[in-house]
């Protein structure tokens, strides 16, 4: 059956990675649609009407939204190299701490580097509030998913690109040796992974469009005072 | 099969409520805790001590948290009967996108409308009124959002109903005569036994809230 797989993305959005991650584990060809979100394409617009979102997975013509969603539906077409748990228990499990790093890690991650002051002291608290929950996780694995790489782990994949770009902006060390020496080395065997280093993206782009980010959100912040 | 299943919420949870009608649907035996959470249990920390909330359910000691996880954990483990979700691959992903949409949306929408502001309200019950009218037009003219049957969507959704009253006082509209369609889908799932013995009568979630919030 000639499969057609599309993934509307931009080069920089840690959901869109993880889809194409997942279809590069399960070796499934796909095709990349890059959008740019201050110009969204009104194809885009036709295939995620309600969030008006990337990443999109269009799969035969039929679109699908919501990269965790995705993923399920990524493992459920493509059966081969399996990414999820079998053991429901475990599948639930997974599926918990991926919620958690979307509603929660990831947010207060970000938080650390948009905000300023006082605010920032309480934002990292935070932060090492939700990550310390991260390195609990990986006790005794190599990877979130165990021997590895899964479901968790491209759920995650933004920590391993994101954060000591965040860091080096900044000039803060939220992941450091003391306190996530097991992140640390999960940080390393993830980048390390040929399939996963097949898609990227470049650390001085990140850094480019961090820093004009946070330029953007300064004056507001300023503004609001 | 010896099989342990303790169920920790709190009576008006809406969360608590899809666990409810999760394992009603699929006739499971249970042990029900009520946990009132601004005295939560020491059971309720130690099973979830990531978000100390309910509902959480306690399947031979071991702990599972966030209620569309657990509706999905209950599905995947008594799957004889009564499956929540499809089976096929696209329809089960559409279920998952409408059921996250719910818990993203319908929720805050919902206590904004008591929480608010007043110069805040118009811009509250705007919102409110957008994200019913977009659930409204997924609901089509189906009886149920998942098509001919009940299931997840609809679980995710229909706890919701309990707090119709509570949002036509504080967003002072009537529901029924704003979506009518979602509200012929409440009372068509309403004649399910699980769904009929889960949802609390709407005055008295109303009046909970009124003292729970002190809202009066």
């Amino acid at each position: 059956m000639a499969e057609e797989v599309k993934v509307f993305r931009t080069w920089s959005s840690p959901f869109a990675f993880r889809v194409v991650w997942a279809l590069q584990f399960k070796g499934v060809p796909y095709e990349n649609i890059y959008e740019d979100l201050s110009e969204k394409s009104s194809l885009l617009l036709h295939y995620n009407p309600i969030h008006k979102k990337v990443p999109v997975l269009v799969h035969n013509g039929k679109p699908l939204a919501e990269s965790l969603v995705i993923l399920e539906y990524i493992e459920e077409t493509w059966k081969q190299t399996p990414l999820f748990p079998e053991d429901p228990y475990e599948r639930a499990t997974a599926r918990f701490w991926a919620r958690f790093g979307d509603d929660q890690v990831l947010p207060s991650v970000f938080g650390v580097f948009i905000k300023q002051g006082k605010e920032r002291e309480e934002a990292i608290v935070t932060a090492h509030g939700n990550l310390k929950y991260l390195e609990e996780e990986l006790r005794g694995k190599k990877f979130f998913s165990g021997e590895k790489i899964g479901f968790l782990d491209l759920a995650f994949g933004w920590v391993a690109n994101l954060v000591s770009v965040f860091e080096e902006i900044q000039g803060l060390t939220l992941i450091d040796h003391e306190k996530y020496p097991l992140l640390l080395a999960w940080i390393q065997n993830f980048m390390d992974d040929p399939i996963i280093k097949e898609s990227w993206p470049p650390r001085d782009k990140l850094i480019t469009k961090y820093q004009a980010l946070l330029g953007s959100f300064i004056p507001k912040e300023a503004a609001e005072k | 099969m010896g099989d342990e299943v303790v169920l920790l919420d709190f009576w008006p949870s809406v969360f608590g409520m899809r666990v409810r009608i999760a394992l009603a649907e699929k006739g499971i035996e249970y042990e029900y805790k009520d946990d009132n959470l601004r005295n939560k249990s020491d059971l309720l920390l130690k099973m979830n001590p990531v978000h100390k909330k309910v509902p959480v359910l306690i399947h031979n000691g071991k702990p599972v948290c966030e209620s569309l996880i657990i509706v999905q954990y209950i599905d995947e483990v008594w799957k004889d009967k009564s499956p929540l979700l499809p089976s096929d691959p696209h329809q089960r992903a559409h279920a998952r996108f409408w059921a996250d949409f719910v818990d993203q949306k319908v929720y805050a929408v919902g206590r904004k409308l008591w929480e608010t502001k007043r110069e805040e309200q118009e811009a509250a019950n705007k919102d409110f009124l957008e994200t019913f009218k977009t659930l409204e037009t997924e609901l089509g003219e189906k009886p149920y959002f998942g098509g001919e049957t009940f299931g997840f969507v609809d679980i995710s959704l229909i706890t919701f109903y309990s707090r119709f009253y509570l949002y036509e006082r504080f967003g002072k509209l009537s529901m029924e005569a704003e979506f009518p369609k979602i509200v012929a889908w409440a009372k068509r799932c309403l004649q399910k036994e699980s769904v009929a013995n889960t949802l609390p009568d709407q005055k008295k979630i109303y009046e909970f809230h009124m003292k729970w919030f002190g809202l009066e």
